[in-house]
């Protein structure tokens, strides 16, 4: 007697779901004369009809259902994705995005019928400078790297009214990839700055790195060792010496809400990740919301349009005056906006410096759990998160950090971070977040342990994993010597 | 509110483990002059009932699509969202996941990009689409940016009847002086094909245009790929991807590189953003696309899967030397496109397609008829279309909003030339009766 099987989640496209004749939602009846296309459109007409799915409504509801039991999120369970801020997203901010006062606006309705969301979003960019230290915000950029995008271009139109762009933006070795590559785009050379044996910036380096050919430095605080720069007064007040200006990559923002500024600390721009700091959902991917705060000195340069308050309290997009240009149509990603803006209320200011208290200590509690299995390569207190290097289970063990990760996935927990940041051996990059709580954190904690255990009795446990997810490892190799990046109607099928 | 679970008793065990007295002690590393040393000047915290409330007093200052029958387009569309897309789009493993950089855990994820990846190939006709950029504008300006890299050359040419946002975004992204920019003035509303020949030469990357056009007209892409492939470069094309289902696909003309803003496919209008942007391209230029690609393999058992590839491509890996600097994209948005496109199908789409061009013709000459309003271009259009009004533009749409009328966009305010122009949008949405009483009205005016 064969055992009973079930189908799997994955693999069956919804192209080879329905029939042919299967309808969901059909167009509505035509309620005013046809045209024939080929007269209205001048033969631009479509002749062979597009191979789209022929399903209907149970079906589609059945397929991503399906799809969805394979997927994990935050509410599936622990996501302690280092540098990604993974915490709870509330569900009042999905049902506030989805009012019909937000959700049903369009861009370029007369600004009077448009109050309430300029309002939520005048409150959001004040609140922003607030939380940065820095006076102007626009809300335009799509991401994290989009805001980098911004930042820069506002730093070299900075420069270039002063006379010169400068060649040269200094990005420490321990950054994130959108840093240098956004530099790139930006039309800048890329210097990396070496990072110290305590984790920060390595500042006798970095001098020797300064000149008035500099245009920027580009630096990531808390870093992503998730550790605070102890120099970054110094770093930031040898950065202006020179003419050059600070940016800050916020990634890492949710570490210091209320207890330390960007602003603060010198930096004249930062770019704020609110699908990170701010709860909004990361959707699989995106869409993100990557605000920039600057000082007043690049306030002139921002996108436009930002929002402005007059004095009899009416709303209106204005662009400011030395603007960079948009870097996107409309107004920003709103929909996040009204996310974050949720958030920040729901929370206030006394609750976000919470967060960040819960965070740190929760980071540094679990460090403190994990530091005598896996060795600590910035032995300090740590922020947000902390980084471990697998480097020595590898050596004795032969078990990479990756067999790690993958052995995570059987325990019902999503892997941290890993292989980043560069810098650091079989690197295991551990964010809890403050939306977890003590028994989760124990938990974890006990499973990495039990995983140590297992790598040193039986390595190939853990290279064969995961043994329990809906497909196990995939062939990567393959997926690039022969690619399927769309499916394609076998021949003869029924169109 | 608050969303932390961890007890005050907890707290001071964890602090013991740390060996710190005070959470402050946590923050040593902090200089002190670097420390905020008061409590952020922000409102205190709202429970979840007064947070719903103060909401929905904000939302409520706002007219929207469902008070106010919208005739309003430009790049942004009120389109009937079936309410399967945001029964899928609402589940919280699906919206609450990360990018799938952990394919195991991540196949619903994959599996929605590489279904709507296909899609996208089937609209547009062309060989392989990336996961989705951040909106029709960045996908423009990224599109000139790899025209760059796959011709090694550092000229594009930019149609003038392109929407004036897609144009200013590239002129961003290329600000810093990575590529010059030409732009090609346009004539009938379409891109002026005689004054693009003039332009293009062998320093030319792209020719950049879009069909439909910012004024709704279609253009001649046909016509605009023989111009470029003949000096060697290459034809980005915007599109609209809704209107795919009727218009031929850009592919059929020559494109070689296709964007455009998905937000018409299941995404709410939500004041422009997040909507979605389509990149496609030909398979030889694979390895200089930007952002993210799922494609299909087999796990070590055999069976089907997907995963995230061609990854060096990107940031991640390549750092200075990738593609692009985009990670984040708009994974969640291309989930609904996905669902969307599933749900109408392929007559659906057509059906659809077929409403917006006849309503959108039918209202054209209805205004026509009043005599308030006349033809400017005589370009084809399919569901948008520009027309002069014959008096005060922002007087007649102040009257017709009282009257529960978004009339139109004012094209004066993107281009002097335009003053006195409105350009209509009509989608399925907008019933007969809907449009004869706007015209009762503008006769009324
Ligand atoms: C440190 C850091 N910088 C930048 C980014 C890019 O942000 P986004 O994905 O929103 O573009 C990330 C994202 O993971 C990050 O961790």
């Amino acid at each position: 007697m064969s055992a009973p099987t079930r189908e799997p989640l994955t693999g069956t496209l919804i192209f080879e779901r329905g029939a042919p004749e299967s309808r969901c939602v059909e167009s509505p009846a035509l309620d005013v004369p046809d045209v024939s296309l080929s007269d209205v459109l001048s033969g631009r007409q479509r002749t062979e009809p597009p191979v789209l799915p022929h399903v209907t409504e149970v079906e589609i509801a059945r397929h991503y259902e399906r799809l969805a039991s394979a997927n994990f999120g935050v509410d599936s369970g622990f996501y302690p994705l280092g540098s990604c801020t993974m915490k709870y997203n509330p569900k009042i901010d999905e049902w506030a995005c989805r009012l019909p006062g937000f959700a049903g606006l369009h861009p370029y309705q007369p600004p009077a019928t448009v109050q309430g969301a300029l309002e939520l979003m005048w409150e959001l960019q004040e609140a922003l400078a607030e939380i940065a230290g820095l006076p102007a915000v626009t809300l335009q950029p799509a991401a994290g790297a989009h805001g980098e995008l911004t930042g820069l271009l506002a730093i070299r139109a900075y420069h270039t009214a002063n006379g010169d762009p400068r060649a040269r933006v200094l990005v420490p070795d321990s950054a994130h990839g959108t840093n240098p590559a956004t530099v790139a785009m930006c039309g800048y050379e890329v210097v990396q700055v070496p990072s110290d044996e305590r984790g920060g910036v390595d500042v006798a380096a970095l001098n020797t790195l300064l000149d008035t050919d500099v245009a920027a430095i580009m630096l990531t605080n808390p870093n992503t060792l998730g550790l605070f720069d102890e120099n970054i007064l110094e770093i930031t007040a040898a950065v202006h010496a020179v003419g050059a200006l600070a940016y800050c990559d916020g990634a890492n923002l949710n570490a210091i809400l209320g207890k330390s500024r960007p602003g603060d600390m010198g930096f004249d721009a930062l770019h704020i990740n609110l699908h990170k700091t701010f709860a909004t959902p990361h959707g699989g991917g995106g869409p993100g919301s990557g605000p920039v705060a600057v000082s007043d000195a690049l306030a002139p340069y921002l996108p436009g349009p930002v929002v402005a308050r007059a004095a009899d309290g009416v709303f209106s997009l204005v662009t400011p005056e030395r603007s960079i240009g948009r870097v996107r149509s409309f107004v920003g990603n709103f929909g996040v906006l009204v996310r974050a803006y949720a958030y920040i209320r729901a929370v206030g200011g006394s609750g976000l410096t919470e967060v960040a208290e819960q965070a740190v200590l929760s980071a540094n509690y679990l460090k403190e759990l994990l530091r005598d299995v896996w060795p600590l390569p910035y032995d300090r207190v740590c922020k947000h998160e902390f980084v471990l290097s697998g480097g020595r289970m590898r050596k004795q063990t032969g078990v990479r950090t990756l067999d790690v990760a993958k052995r995570l996935l059987d325990y019902g927990i999503h892997p941290p971070t890993i292989y980043f940041p560069l810098i650091v051996e079989e690197a295991l990059m551990i964010e809890p977040t403050e939306t977890e709580s003590k028994e989760t954190l124990d938990r974890f904690a006990g499973v990495l342990r039990t995983i140590a255990a297992e790598a040193a009795e039986d390595a190939g446990l853990l290279q064969g994993a995961p043994y329990s997810t809906p497909v196990r490892r995939l062939d990567e190799a393959a997926a690039v010597k022969r690619p399927d990046l769309a499916w394609v109607p076998p021949e003869g099928a029924p169109g | 509110m608050r969303f932390i679970p961890v007890t005050c008793e907890e707290q001071a065990e964890m602090l013991r483990v740390v060996g710190a007295d005070t959470v402050d002690d946590l923050f040593v590393d902090v200089p002190a002059a670097a420390r905020l040393g008061r409590p952020l000047a922000l409102p205190d915290p709202l429970g979840e009932v007064e947070l719903a409330a103060h909401l929905e007093d904000l939302a409520s200052a706002d007219s929207h699509a469902g008070s106010v029958v919208s005739l309003l387009g430009g790049g942004c569309y009120d389109h009937y969202v079936p309410a399967i897309v945001d029964a899928v789009v609402s589940k919280p493993a699906f919206f609450t996941a990360y990018t799938p950089y952990q394919p195991e855990v991540s196949q619903g994820t994959l599996q929605a990009v590489y279904e709507y990846q296909s899609m996208i190939c089937a609209l547009t006709g062309m060989d392989v689409a990336n996961a989705s950029m951040y909106d029709g504008a960045s996908a423009f300006a990224e599109a000139a940016l790899m025209a760059a890299r796959v011709t090694r050359r550092h000229q594009v040419v930019v149609s003038a009847a392109v929407h004036p946002e897609w144009r200013e975004t590239l002129a961003t992204y290329v600000g810093a002086g990575v590529l010059d920019i030409l732009t090609c003035p346009m004539s009938d509303g379409v891109t002026d094909a005689a004054a693009l020949r003039d332009l293009v030469d062998d320093r030319t990357a792209a020719v950049l245009a879009a069909s439909p056009t910012f004024y709704g007209a279609l253009d001649d892409l046909e016509a605009l790929a023989g111009i470029a492939h003949d000096a060697g470069a290459l034809l980005v094309a915007g599109t609209n991807p809704i209107l795919l289902g009727v218009l031929e696909p850009p592919a059929a003309y020559g494109a070689d590189i296709v964007v455009g803003e998905g937000q018409p496919l299941g995404n709410p209008q939500s004041f422009g953003g997040p909507g979605l942007g389509i990149f496609a391209c030909r398979q030889e230029h694979l390895r200089q696309m930007p952002g993210r690609v799922a494609g299909r393999t087999t796990d070590v058992d055999g069976r089907t899967g997907f995963v995230l590839t061609f990854s060096t491509r990107e940031q991640h890996i390549r750092r200075e030397k990738a593609t692009s600097n985009i990670c984040s994209n708009h994974a969640l948005n291309a989930l609904a496109a996905g669902v969307y496109l599933s749900a109408v199908g392929r007559e659906g789409l057509a059906g659809i397609g077929r409403a917006c061009v006849a309503k959108a013709h039918y209202l054209e000459s209805r205004l026509v008829e009043t005599g308030r309003f006349e033809r400017v271009f005589s370009a084809p259009f399919a569901h948008e279309f520009a027309l002069r009004y014959t008096g005060d533009v922002a007087v007649m749409q102040a009257r017709l909003l009282e009257r529960g009328f978004f009339a139109g966009l004012d094209l004066g305010r993107f281009r002097a030339e335009d003053v006195g122009r409105v350009l209509f949008a009509v989608t399925e949405k907008r019933t007969r009766a809907q449009l004869d009483r706007f015209v009762a009205e503008v006769n009324a005016l």
